[in-house]
């Protein structure tokens, strides 16, 4: 083969990998991005049905439970304007408290429960994960806008 | 006082760091060696002065100068002596006085092994060295000053995050740093070459060992950090993808494309312009990773913006670096030259392709971290992107990567003939093939995933195995001593970090297809069977430790009625910041671990939590060890490879004063 013939044939393999990394790259974004939704956006049902999303927001106060005899607990997650119940069935992250931030990743059934397959925990407790902190600040900003009120509460 | 002399031993170490970053590069560039013998000396002084600097800031952390802002927020009275020294490098400031000093150090052991460099080169390698540690010392005085006073002082620290007091936190953060800083040395080396336009076979022969070493180092610190995720996180999980884990995976990808393409640039003088970029592109990565994790771009993308002093000092350093050096590679590669032809099979295409496929799965795993910051910072929506995404893009661009790593070893440079390379290969490939075919079967449960991953772990054995096979029996000695002797220490290096991979890739692909996982609620007393083994529930005790109260469980672990271990999670509260933390008990075995966590009590009662039910959580993970055997193997191999003695001084020596006769009659243009 000519060398000019082969650096061709190089030019196209690396080409032809790229391409196959493009692929692979375009379809896995397609079937495995998770997109966030607020809590004001799931009850507004701007949120997927039957596909995974997160949501983020506050645990709130006085609203965790706890079947009798499973694993399964109940809590609302709330961005201070609307209020999602969820359902998990697990072990809780070590800094899951009521009143703290929360994001949790599952499916919305048709009831309007978020189950959630993952309750998300971080690593710091000064911290709060930032989609949470997100949802409850547009919250906020949505509030102010429409009722001039000011916003209640949560000064995170 | 202690925290002002190490300010001061800073500042002075800055205007050092910016002497060695300039005056030799102009000696080198006017021919005038006064000018170019300062940059030994400088090295050394600015490593002193980082190192004075360092020791100040681990006094004041030992002695609970509560008066350092530093002090107060990362440590605590209760702390015990080695946290408080691991603390130093627990916080945003510490960990880039930690970077400085890796820095610093890198550049003295290249003061102090390479006197037989070529001056020139070898001004231009530290001075470069010397600028880049001039942006990271005016970081840390400008932004981000680890001796800053707290006024009035706190009476007692805030503690250190009590996920960072771990024994594994103590090694991990320097082995880790030390291989991302050491990809500067190759970054100096390349752009010494730049600057002097002349690359060659000698040029990688001398920037070789530093890449080696640093990649087994940064090796090392990705699997140490990995291993401290699996024990202390408490969910079992080994390696998550996530962006602070993908900013030490990044460079290594590079680096291992490095060490390969390097290879083939010092036997065959091929790749050279390739050899320069990856150098560039290695260190550029491992600027990008400490701008995602230190920059707080990570935490939140709008909390960076409004907060943007230290992130815009990271980001214009690295347009500065990575934009320069560029620019530099774009203005001399020319005169690098491209090296010599090789054909369409042989040991340098199939290095080639390697490089190709680690370069483009790089790519893949920047997209995957970046892209999410991107469309969050354009305000486009938060997505996340998680395993499933790398998992699906990542395992197919390396499995051929993979399968040509059985190959690459046994063709031959310039070309290799295929039907030769089949006679010699078929049996390794028939091995591989029976193995992945029938292994499933023997561990219980056949999938396709873990048929491809026994397949390549098999396929690198057998093929390893046979490459040594041919070299042994194609040599002239008769004595298997002597035969063994008769090839190089970088030769078994190479063995050992590719049957280091076919281990990690056995660890992985068992882990991933054989794992359970069971969350169970058990009262004291109860049992529950679990993947073949009964695991019995004793009941937790109140207990105490240094700086922290605990609830320690107790579960026995049986297998056919014997008993096994008795392992004791325990759910621990912090007393200096509240914060509960779950210690994982694990009991580690060749062929697979047990790991118990303890979730919550769920007895209803919360204050009964002692005699109640608890929420546990228990994990079989077969061959999960051999993840992290697996990438010691490989760091071994970079660490017997680098003591090859055709680095040692004697032959650099030779090759040096060849070098500089070769290129004397230059001298002005340099």
């Amino acid at each position: 083969m000519k060398p000019r013939t082969r650096r061709l044939g190089w030019i196209v393999g690396g080409l032809a990998a790229l391409a196959v990394a493009a692929t692979l790259v375009l379809n896995a974004f397609r079937s495995n991005l998770v997109f966030f939704f607020t809590p004001t956006q799931v009850a507004a049902h701007e949120a997927p049905q039957g596909r995974a999303f997160r949501i983020g927001g506050l645990v709130e106060t006085g609203s965790l439970t706890r079947e009798a005899n499973s694993l399964t607990v109940r809590f609302r997650v709330t961005d201070t304007a609307q209020t999602i119940p969820v359902a998990y069935t697990g072990l809780l992250p070590d800094l899951f408290k009521e009143g703290k931030g929360v994001v949790a990743q599952g499916t919305l059934d048709p009831d309007g429960t978020f189950r959630a397959s993952e309750v998300l925990a971080k690593h710091d407790e000064n911290y709060m994960p930032p989609a949470a902190a997100d949802a409850v600040k547009k919250a906020h900003e949505a509030m102010s806008t429409k009722t001039l009120l000011p916003a209640q509460g949560v000064a995170k | 006082m202690i925290p002002e002399l190490g300010h001061f031993a800073l500042i002075l170490a800055l205007l050092v760091a910016v002497t060695q970053g300039t005056l030799p590069l102009a000696g080198a560039a006017l021919g005038e060696s006064r000018l170019m013998a300062l940059a030994r000396p400088a090295a050394r002084a600015q490593f002193l002065l980082v190192v004075v600097a360092f020791a100040c800031l681990a006094a004041s952390f030992i002695g609970n100068d509560f008066s350092v802002q530093n002090v107060a927020t990362n440590s605590n009275s209760e702390l015990p002596l080695h946290y408080r020294f691991a603390a130093t490098w627990g916080s945003h400031e510490g960990s880039l006085l930690l970077w400085t000093l890796m820095l610093a150090g890198w550049t003295f052991a290249v003061s102090a092994f390479s006197r037989h460099l070529p001056r020139v080169l070898l001004a231009r390698v530290i001075a470069v060295m010397g600028l880049v540690s001039v942006g990271f010392l005016a970081f840390l005085l400008f932004t981000s000053n680890p001796f800053e006073r707290l006024i009035p002082a706190a009476p007692e620290g805030r503690d250190l995050n009590p996920l960072l007091q771990d024994p594994g936190m103590v090694i991990h953060p320097p082995m880790l740093y030390m291989g991302y800083v050491g990809f500067c040395v190759a970054f100096a080396f390349a752009i010494a070459a730049l600057i002097g336009g002349r690359l060659d076979a000698t040029w990688a022969r001398w920037s070789r060992p530093w890449t080696t070493v640093d990649w087994a180092f940064l090796t090392v610190g990705i699997a140490l950090g990995s291993g401290w995720a699996y024990y202390t996180l408490g969910w079992g999980g080994w390696w998550f993808w996530d962006p602070v884990e993908n900013a030490s995976f990044m460079p290594w990808l590079t680096g291992t494309a490095l060490i390969h393409s390097l290879a083939v640039t010092e036997k065959r003088g091929a790749f050279k312009s390739w050899t320069v970029l990856l150098a560039i592109v290695a260190f550029s990565l491992s600027l990008l990773g400490t701008f995602l994790v230190r920059s707080g771009v990570l935490t939140s993308v709008h909390a960076f913006a409004t907060d943007p002093t230290r992130g815009v000092f990271i980001l214009a350093f690295l347009v500065i670096v990575i934009g320069g050096s560029l620019i530099l590679f774009a203005y001399r590669a020319g005169k690098v030259g491209l090296g010599g032809a090789f054909g369409t099979v042989s040991r340098e295409s199939m290095l080639l392709a390697n490089n190709i496929l680690l370069v483009v799965a790089l790519a893949s795993v920047m997209l995957g971290t970046l892209y999410p910051l991107f469309l969050d910072a354009l305000n486009l929506g938060k997505i996340s992107v998680g395993p499933p995404y790398f998992d699906a893009v990542f395992y197919p661009l390396m499995a051929p990567a993979l399968f040509l790593m059985g190959i690459g070893p046994m063709a031959r440079w310039s070309s290799a003939p295929l039907p030769e390379l089949w006679t010699r290969l078929r049996w390794a490939l028939g091995i591989a093939i029976v193995s992945a075919l029938i292994l499933p079967f023997v561990l219980g449960r056949w999938g396709p995933l873990i048929s491809l991953g026994l397949f390549l772990a098999f396929w690198i054995f057998a093929s390893t195995a046979e490459t040594l096979r041919v070299r042994l029996s194609t040599s002239p000695h008769c004595a298997l001593m002597a035969k063994l002797r008769a090839n190089s220490l970088s030769y078994y290096g190479m063995l050992l970090a590719h049957l280091g991979i076919g281990v990690f890739i056995i660890g992985v692909t068992l882990v991933k297809g054989y794992e359970i996982e069971r969350d169970v609620r058990l009262e004291p007393g109860e049992s529950v069977a679990v993947g073949g083994y009964d695991f019995r529930f004793l009941g937790v005790v109140p207990s105490s430790g240094p700086n922290y109260r605990a609830l320690t469980g107790t579960v026995e672990v049986r297998k056919d009625g014997r008993l096994l271990e008795a392992l004791t999670p325990e759910k621990r509260i912090y007393n200096a910041s509240g914060q509960t933390m779950t210690i994982a008990a694990i009991d580690v075995g060749l062929f697979g671990d047990r790991y118990i966590s303890l979730g919550e009590p769920v007895g209803g009662d919360t204050a009964d939590s002692v005699a109640g039910a608890w929420a546990v959580r228990i994990y079989i993970k077969p061959f999960i060890d051999w993840i992290w055997a697996g990438a010691f193997l490989m760091a071994l191999g970079g660490f017997l490879a680098v003591s090859d003695r055709r680095y040692r001084l004697a032959v650099r020596r030779k090759a040096s004063a060849a070098w500089d006769r070769m290129h004397s009659g230059g001298a002005p243009a340099d």
